[in-house]
């Protein structure tokens, strides 16, 4: 017969300890982080109202030209313009103009804090000791997780989805800004300390700029996680082609998922080619194609 | 030609030094000194001997060669010198000051102004072009005195745009090309390193070196990674660059032809000691220990033994001033059967020999511009023997070693090359 496993400690007064010492955080601490983060959700509204004020004809030529400017080729860059009209078409232009806000602040956001942490990351074995296993449990937390604190904080709306989903998405962008860096070519970087470089001059003049090709392969990752957590963060209330699928959910309307699924896979596909495409050119720029 | 300089000025001078490599190289400094052996030690406390006890005084102006196999310590005693690398013990004077009491600004001072290194594999910056390469070395130094902006970032290349990128700018891009053309690039200015050959990389390597004036220049296996032919050429060009700018420079090598070729002075380690050090016939002729002469037995003899080091002395007489009587009795007089014939700046004109004498030919009368004398072929005295070869083997008379003048300091018979060639030190 099958054993019980043993209480040792009252978990439930553990839970709740936690739960109130969070409560008390919340209680006090909510008001101020939320007029922390309004410059945040102001970036976000201000990018969401820009793509929503274009015409979509101007929209749509913007994601082909960036695309031909990244790849140089003319039915790549058609073939993303069409996806994005096929978004539209769907009846889908203004929950992907939201999910594409989200997405770009999410990223630019983690990208601003990210660089820095891997930078910091590699000038230190120990720094670097700490923060892997922080990284890993990020990685392997389920993602809905994250968002019972924030909505906590915040309530459902756009801050806790925002935060969440940069807090999902970031660790790729560390991770590999630390590597690249770390991967820097040693006798470069010895060179420059030859000729008297400073730390600084090292870090923007060299260690930087050749790790560049490795970080960008860290923001293509970090993007495509943000987009991954949209259907998640529109739960909370962020709107956006994942609040289609929700409701595709709740109502059981198999046509409104599938659409805002295939919306969310174009999307992907358009902001993966470019930002690929974009890395590859900046390699052969760098010379270290071979 | 390399007689040892006596009385040089010391540049660089390297006291007792000791590099151990290790957890806490501090605690076995004691055993090192004591005389414990390499494997021993990495055995029984997990340290590695990089450098043991090195003495080494570096003359102004010279190059200064440290050959060794690898793992030798030489890469690891070239940048003690800059700092690069903290001795465990010992003292590191450049121009007689100590470099390991330099606080951190004196230091960065120090490699800005007065050393400047060349690496084996090159280091040079893949995303900038050659003469940005070039640049980057006098830019590092502009910077502290400059508008503080970072250069090469995103915002220095900005700057660069707007033409703001400090006051130094069109000198720095001048002194560059300049250097771009001394090494002989002009016309790949605006390319990137990997569209360049190896040998072309390493110009521009050198040129980012020479461009900042700095008087000493540390070269770690520079041409190591080069072909062989290429790798001539580089020598020759840096004795060239070294007869006209005269800097001193440590150049470190696993070759000993090329270490024999371009040294003034020629350091062998191994496992981390000094074996031996001298010029370069020096090690060739007398080396210190079987480790050493192991190492020189395999030498190409003929391109480094120079012609003048080998010539020996012979009888002359004055054209048109001695007679074939005195000739003959100056013959006699000598061990040789050669008497040279100069003219009044001391040019060899002719030969007369014993051989002429025994032949039956007329040898009486003034010695005029009429007289019939053996033709003579010459050889300056700076030339290695290998290229006097093809001469010795076709000439009858000794051929004649001349001064930078023109004029006669000796004579090499043929015997004598050849000896040179074979003869093993034991
Ligand atoms: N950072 C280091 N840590 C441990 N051992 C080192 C380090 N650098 C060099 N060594 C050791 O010191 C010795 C000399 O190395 P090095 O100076 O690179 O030799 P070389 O340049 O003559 O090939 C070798 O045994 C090498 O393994
Ligand atoms: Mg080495």
């Amino acid at each position: 017969m099958a054993q019980e496993f043993p209480e040792l400690l009252n978990m439930r007064a553990v839970r709740i300890g936690i739960d109130e010492s969070f409560n008390w955080v919340v209680e006090h601490w909510s008001e101020t982080l939320e007029e922390i983060f309004l410059p945040v959700v102001h970036l976000l509204r201000a990018i969401e109202d820009f793509l929503l004020w274009m015409p979509w004809y101007v929209v749509i030529a913007i994601i082909a030209a960036m695309g031909f400017a990244a790849t140089r080729n003319v039915w790549i860059a058609l073939g993303l313009g069409l996806m994005t009209f096929l978004m539209g078409f769907f009846g889908l232009w203004e929950p992907g103009m939201k999910t594409i806000a989200l997405m770009l602040t999410a990223t630019l956001l983690a990208v601003i804090v990210g660089i820095p942490m891997g930078i910091l990351m590699s000038r230190s074995d120990r720094v670097e000791r700490i923060t892997l296993p922080v990284l890993d449990i990020m990685q392997t937390m389920p993602i809905f997780v994250y968002l019972i604190p924030f909505v906590m904080l915040f309530g459902p709306g756009k801050i806790p989805a925002l935060l969440a989903t940069i807090v999902f998405a970031v660790p790729p962008v560390i991770r590999l800004t630390n590597l690249g860096i770390r991967h820097v070519d040693r006798e470069v970087v010895e060179a420059f300390t030859a000729f008297g470089a400073t730390r600084r001059q090292l870090l923007f003049g060299v260690q930087v700029p050749l790790a560049m090709p490795t970080i960008m392969a860290g923001i293509n990752q970090t993007t495509m996680m943000a987009l991954s957590m949209v259907v998640i963060a529109s739960m909370i209330g962020a709107g956006g082609l994942g609040y289609q699928v929700l409701q595709g959910i709740q109502r059981l309307e198999i046509s409104r998922g599938l659409l805002a699924g295939l919306a969310i896979v174009f999307l992907a596909v358009i902001f993966d080619r470019i930002a690929q495409a974009y890395g590859k050119r900046m390699q052969q720029h760098l010379h270290l194609g071979h | 030609m390399t007689e040892p300089k006596t009385g040089r000025e010391t540049k660089i001078g390297i006291e007792s030094v000791y590099k151990i490599f290790g957890p806490d190289p501090a605690s076995v400094l004691d055993r090192v000194k004591a005389g414990t052996g390499k494997q021993e030690l990495l055995e029984e406390t997990g340290h590695t001997i990089g450098i043991r006890d090195v003495s080494l005084d570096v003359g102004a102006g010279e190059i200064f060669v440290v050959m060794g196999l690898s793992g030798s310590g030489k890469s690891t005693l070239i940048r003690h010198i800059n700092r690069l690398i903290e001795p465990t013990d010992g003292r590191i004077l450049v121009d007689g000051e100590d470099v390991l009491q330099l606080d951190p600004d004196a230091l960065r001072h120090l490699r800005r102004f007065k050393m400047s290194m060349v690496f084996q594999r090159f280091a040079l910056l893949p995303h900038k072009t050659v003469l940005e390469n070039v640049k980057s070395g006098l830019q590092i130094r502009d910077e502290g005195r400059g508008g503080g902006l970072p250069k090469g970032g995103a915002v220095g290349r900005l700057a660069g745009r707007l033409g703001l990128a400090g006051s130094g700018s069109s000198d720095i891009r001048d002194r560059a090309q300049a250097q771009v053309d001394m090494v002989g690039l002009q016309g790949f200015e605006n390319q990137y390193p990997n569209q360049l050959s190896g040998g072309m990389q390493q110009r521009v390597g050198l040129a980012r070196a020479l461009a900042t004036d700095a008087e000493v220049l540390l070269m770690d296996e520079a041409f190591s990674a080069l072909d062989p032919l290429i790798r001539n050429d580089m020598q020759d060009q840096l004795m060239q660059i070294q007869n006209s700018l005269n800097r001193t420079i440590v150049f470190i090598t696993h070759d000993l032809d090329e270490a024999l070729r371009i040294g003034d002075h020629i350091a062998i380690l191994r496992d981390g000691e000094l074996r031996q050090v001298g010029p370069p016939e020096e090690i060739l002729m007398a080396p210190a220990d079987d480790y050493v002469s192991r190492f020189v037995k395999d030498v190409n003899r003929g391109r480094v033994i120079t012609v003048g080091s080998i010539a020996d002395e012979y009888p002359t007489v004055a054209l048109g001033e001695a007679g074939f009587a005195d000739a003959l009795a100056r013959l006699d007089a000598s061990e040789r059967s050669t008497v040279y014939v100069c003219d009044g700046a001391g040019r060899p004109v002719g030969a007369i020999t014993a051989e002429m004498a025994r032949n039956g030919q007329d040898l009486t009368g003034p010695i005029d511009g009429d007289a019939k004398l053996a033709p003579v072929q010459t050889v300056s005295g700076a030339a290695v023997i290998e290229d006097m070869l093809p001469l010795a083997m076709k000439s009858e008379v000794p051929v004649a070693v001349l001064d930078g003048q023109g004029a006669l300091i000796g004579g090499v018979p043929r015997r004598t090359v050849l000896a040179a060639l074979v003869r093993r030190t034991e």
